[in-house]
């Protein structure tokens, strides 16, 4: 099979590259080693669409932070997902913080980000009475907004299968052959020629980009842990909360997450590409900063934690653009604020490409547009009421900690869930403060029936991840 | 004690209450010749038993199709000797039963020669067990 | 055992009970015998019985019943007699919210989504297990870790094996009745893996599902670390030290595939928020006066809700009392007030109720902090009861009748639990 452009990496830059493609009619494959778009460093992510003004504008990041910040309205609107201008406080607790608000709040106003405020003690304390006393004064900047990452990911991935990008997952790239007009690609499910490659390749783009003779830049993974609070704290504070940022790191946060569930950390700690361990040392380090935040925030209100490793490229920006090899296009080294600035690094690409040779014809059948799921949990009760009586599916509890009925699971394996976690990050099934101990085994039953799969298929995450054994395996040789 | 004795103590935890209290039973040719440790009488039959006769209830599942659930839970009508058990619950993997199935119902008569039966311990209605069990 | 039995679903009851495990179908029982008529079982479940499917051993029923059960048995016991008593049961439902004056918000497949209203509701939702989360274990997040309920739920009911090579965190009874079920069903279970420097579970337990077995039990370990990246390999088990710091560099790894978590039921209160009921941080539940009225008048609550229990059997008598009152209330007659208030004292974690009236005898229901061997419960300084022994893990009953209160005359009464003095007689 030949394709135009073959994107190697279904994270939020390659998903936003294949939907920006689908835009055109071209012949586009989407290819991912984990089982769904966003599984690699994507879903880990923080979930913050920055407000535009914390990277310095010398830099790629830093340049393409806000005008990566202004196209989620639009985005969000088009594919369905939630997203919500929460708002963002960098608080100071002494006179060298607040010279960091100051640069801060010049380098906004350089780039052009609106609605930068500094606000006094008693404001802060009045806006959000969780927050430390010993704040003395804070950096609000109105545009900074969360999102689930991995619903920007599933959707932007949807969208592009829609318009007809073809999409393979859990095949990874084993070898890539540079051939007359472009390249022959190795991976788990087949071979597959391209004219052009886009590396989004994440933690592996250097390994990707070696493939093709590309010497660098080598990737490097910084590991940050996160830890979730029970939902009774949702509106404990209502903003995005920052310390003053280092020169090495934005620091650890309190992040309000788009459902309402309070998530702080991350840490950031160089780690091996594969160590998406969490630890002992990581969550007394998070508690131990977001109680200078907030002093009412204990590790009792825990309920899950998870790693996730940014890609770092040497020089510690985004690499992004055409190199030494024609038709390779790279986006690597997407560390923050990559989730941000993705809808801007996606255009980057696609104007590289053009750059390269890719004739861009619009395609008219383009639709940009992609139907929301059905978010029961949220819809008012009107609008439940006539989910439940329009499909009974809808009347039946899957997930009890975030109502989650039999008809959204349904649903979301008709849109390409076959895992667990495919089911999770869909409909936050299992996210819940029994994780998953009432719903799994609801999950395991229906993708059995809907997906066509015996149960002990059913995986956590594809490839190993394995969840039950029938019993004949398991026993003594029965 | 004579040279030709064989004599044993074995240990036991008793179980009849949360005070837990070390057992010692002292037997001379499977004889018992002292049970030491007992705080109650409980204490004193329990470590008698255990050494003599040592029974346990079983209680496991067995296969049902066509049922609410793919399994069917069932117990012995009462204990069995204790080194009996795994058999037992090796021999009832064998079985498979069809629902309905009642409450009581025997579905293993005179377990591996013990006199007592495995009865089932609910109803299982027919119904939609969407995935038949393993 | 059939469910939806009735035909329709009235817009109306006397009393609803949220959950119909044994907690909620006792209380159902409870509330007809106090005249409530129209009286609704709502259970998330394809049907009644709760947590007890699941729990096919025996262990239930010896007070109640006169006999020792196994957990189906007992929950078909109750559930035909909620039959008999023409009380609604409506399955595959769930209790979304509360509204207005005690109605709830019932979202089911049968009838989609209606308010029901109730004169009197009882809650009886039950508990749920901790999970790693709480206790957030460092290592990756393989496929392999749950609770040892959910495992059981899956070997019980469903049928199937969470693995061959098997891990288990905590000696709670739940761990250890996995320890043995997944022996006898051919998987191997490396070990039972406890922090205290004791047992949590009871003596037939560690004696009938480690030892018939010879499975270890490590006490003050803990699992420091899970190994795997798609599915669990190995873990790491360490000591604890003073404070129950784990001494990492003293572990060893210990290949597994499987990770069971036993670490602690926590009562189920989200709709008990939602009420606004005031909740009593010792046990995770509501508070409750002697007639099981929570701080808001006309809901009550029973069972693992308002406090973990051990014995299902005191779940029912528990659950029959939150019933009569709730159907009383709903028939006019509002429960009289208690004039005493339940304050748990020297090595006391908490009583249940909180509330109890010098008119009227009660069951107190009480967990000391630590294991006591003969020692004195002292309520105030009005009465003193020799107890043989007193033990975390096995709650403390006492009937406290009005004659015991005849000289008390304050309005906080403080129960003590204290070592015996040398000389006292048993």
């Amino acid at each position: 099979m030949r394709y135009d452009v073959i994107i190697v990496g279904a994270g939020v830059v390659g998903c936003a590259v294949a939907r920006e493609l689908s835009r055109y009619r071209l012949d586009v494959l989407l290819m991912d080693k984990e089982c769904e778009a966003g599984f690699g460093t994507s879903k880990a992510n923080s979930g913050i669409i920055h407000a535009g003004h914390h990277g310095d504008p010398a830099t790629l990041k830093g340049r393409l932070e806000w005008e990566g910040n202004q196209a989620w309205d639009r985005l969000a609107d088009e594919l369905g997902f939630g997203f919500e201008r929460i708002g963002e406080l960098t608080v100071a607790f002494d006179d060298d913080d607040r010279r960091t608000l100051s640069e801060l709040e010049a380098q906004g106003r350089d780039k052009g980000v609106t609605g930068l405020e500094r606000w006094d003690a008693e404001r802060v304390r009045r806006e959000e009475p969780a927050l430390s006393e010993e704040i003395v004064e804070a950096l609000f900047a109105p545009t900074a907004g969360v999102v689930n990452p991995y619903e920007a990911c599933f959707t932007l991935a949807e969208n592009a299968h829609a318009n007809g990008v073809v999409t393979s997952f859990e095949d990874p790239v084993i070898s890539i052959d540079r051939i007359d007009d472009g390249f022959r690609v190795h991976g788990r499910n087949g071979t597959v020629d391209g004219r052009f490659v886009v590396n989004a390749a994440g933690l592996f783009a250097d390994e990707i980009a070696a493939m093709v003779g590309l010497d660098g830049p080598t990737i490097r993974a910084r590991k940050g842990e996160e830890y979730l609070l029970d939902k009774r704290l949702q509106g404990y504070v209502k903003r995005l909360i920052f310390p003053s940022p280092t020169p090495t790191s934005k620091g650890v946060l309190i992040i309000p997450t788009y459902d309402g569930t309070l998530m702080v950390g991350p840490t950031a700690h160089w780690a091996l590409k594969d160590d998406l361990t969490t630890t002992a040392e990581g969550a007394a380090e998070v508690f131990e900063k977001v109680r200078r935040l907030a002093p009412g925030i204990s590790e009792r209100d825990c309920i899950a934690e998870f790693a996730g490793l940014r890609a770092v490229a040497e020089g510690e920006d985004f690499v992004v653009g055409a190199t030494a090899v024609p038709g390779f296009v790279q986006a690597a080294g997407i560390q923050s604020p990559g989730l941000t600035a993705a809808p801007a690094l996606a255009e980057m690409v696609v104007e590289a490409l053009k750059d390269e040779g890719l004739a861009l014809q619009a395609d008219p059948e383009f639709d940009p547009r992609l139907a929301p799921p059905v978010r029961f949990a949220t819809a008012s009760a009107e609008e439940q009421a006539a989910l439940v009586a329009s499909d009974p599916g809808y009347g039946r509890i899957v997930c009890r900690c975030e109502i989650v009925t039999e008809g959204e699971v349904v649903d979301a394996i008709e849109r390409g869930a076959r895992t667990l976690d495919g089911l999770k990050f869909r409909t936050r099934a299992g996210m819940g403060r029994c994780q998953g101990g009432f719903c799994t085994w609801r999950c395991m039953e229906l993708l059995s029936s809907e997906a066509d799969m015996p149960v002990p298929a059913v995986t956590k995450r594809g490839g190993g991840s394995w969840v039950v054994l029938p019993r004949e395996e398991a026993g003594r040789g029965h | 004690m004579s040279e030709n004795a064989a004599t044993e103590t074995r240990h036991y935890l008793c179980t009849g209450c949360p005070l837990g209290c070390r057992l010692e039973v002292e037997a001379l040719d499977d004889e018992i010749v002292e049970v030491r440790g007992f705080s109650c009488k409980r204490g004193k039959t329990f470590a008698y038993q255990e050494f003599t006769d040592p029974r346990r209830s079983v209680s496991t599942t067995v296969s049902v199709d066509g049922g609410r659930w793919a399994r069917l839970p069932v117990k012995t009508a009462e204990p069995i000797p204790k080194p009996k058990v795994q058999a037992l619950c090796d021999a009832l993997h064998e079985i498979r039963l069809r629902a309905p199935v009642k409450m009581g119902d025997v579905v293993m008569q005179d377990a591996l020669g013990t006199g007592i039966d495995v009865v089932a311990t609910r109803d299982m209605p027919v119904g939609d067990a969407s995935v038949v069990g393993a | 055992m059939v469910t939806d039995r009735f035909e329709q679903l009235a817009p109306a009851y006397d009393v609803i009970v949220v959950g119909g495990g044994p907690a909620g179908m006792a209380a159902a029982l409870g509330a007809r015998e106090t005249g409530a008529e129209r009286v609704l079982i709502v259970d998330r479940e394809g049907e009644a019985g709760g947590i007890l499917h699941q729990c096919i051993h025996a262990g239930f029923g010896l007070h109640w019943f006169g006999e020792e059960l196994t957990g189906p048995e007992y929950a078909q016991r109750f559930f035909e007699q909620v039959v008999e008593h023409e009380i609604d049961i409506l399955t595959d439902a769930y209790v979304l919210d509360a509204e207005g004056d005690l109605g709830v918000r019932v979202m089911s497949e049968r009838y989609g989504m209606r308010t029901v209203a109730g004169s009197a509701v009882v809650l009886a939702m039950g508990a749920r297990e901790r999970t790693r989360g709480a206790i957030r274990i460092p290592g990756q997040r393989p496929a392999g870790v749950m609770t040892a309920g959910f495992a059981q739920k899956l070997v019980n009911q469903a049928g199937y094996m969470p693995g061959k090579r098997v891990a288990i965190l905590g000696s709670g009874d739940i761990g250890l009745i996995m320890a043995r079920r997944l022996v006898l069903e051919g998987a191997e279970v490396v070990g039972v893996y406890e922090l205290m420097a004791h047992a949590n579970g009871s003596n037939r337990n560690i004696v009938q599902c480690l030892h018939d077995f010879d499975i270890p039990l490590h006490l003050s370990t803990t699992v420091s670390r899970i190994h795997g990246h798609e599915r669990v390999d190995k873990v790491t088990v360490a000591p604890v030290g003073e404070g129950y710091t784990v001494l990492e560099d003293q572990g060893s790894d210990v290949v597994c595939d499987t990770v069971l978590l036993s670490i602690g039921l926590i009562p189920e209160n989200e709709l008990s928020r939602e009420l606004r009921l005031r909740l009593d941080p010792a046990t995770g539940g509501p508070v409750v006066s002697g007639s099981m009225e929570t701080s808001r008048d006309g809901v009550f609550a029973c069972g693992n809700v308002v406090h973990v229990h051990d014995i299902v059997d005191h779940v029912s008598e528990e659950a029959i009392l939150a019933g009569r009152s709730a159907g009383a209330y709903a028939t006019g007659q509002a429960p009289k007030p208690d004039n005493v208030r339940l304050v748990p004292g020297e090595n006391v974690r908490y009583c249940v109720p909180h509330t109890i009236s010098t008119e009227r005898e009660h069951v107190v229901h009480m967990r000391v902090t630590r294991p006591f061997e003969a020692c004195t419960l002292r309520l105030g300084d009005v009465h003193a009861r020799p107890l043989r022994y007193a033990f975390p893990g096995e709650m403390v009953t006492v009937k406290v009748r009005p004659r015991i209160l005849k000289e008390f005359h304050g309005d906080t009464l403080k129960i003590d639990v204290v070592p015996r003095e040398e000389g006292m007689s048993a």
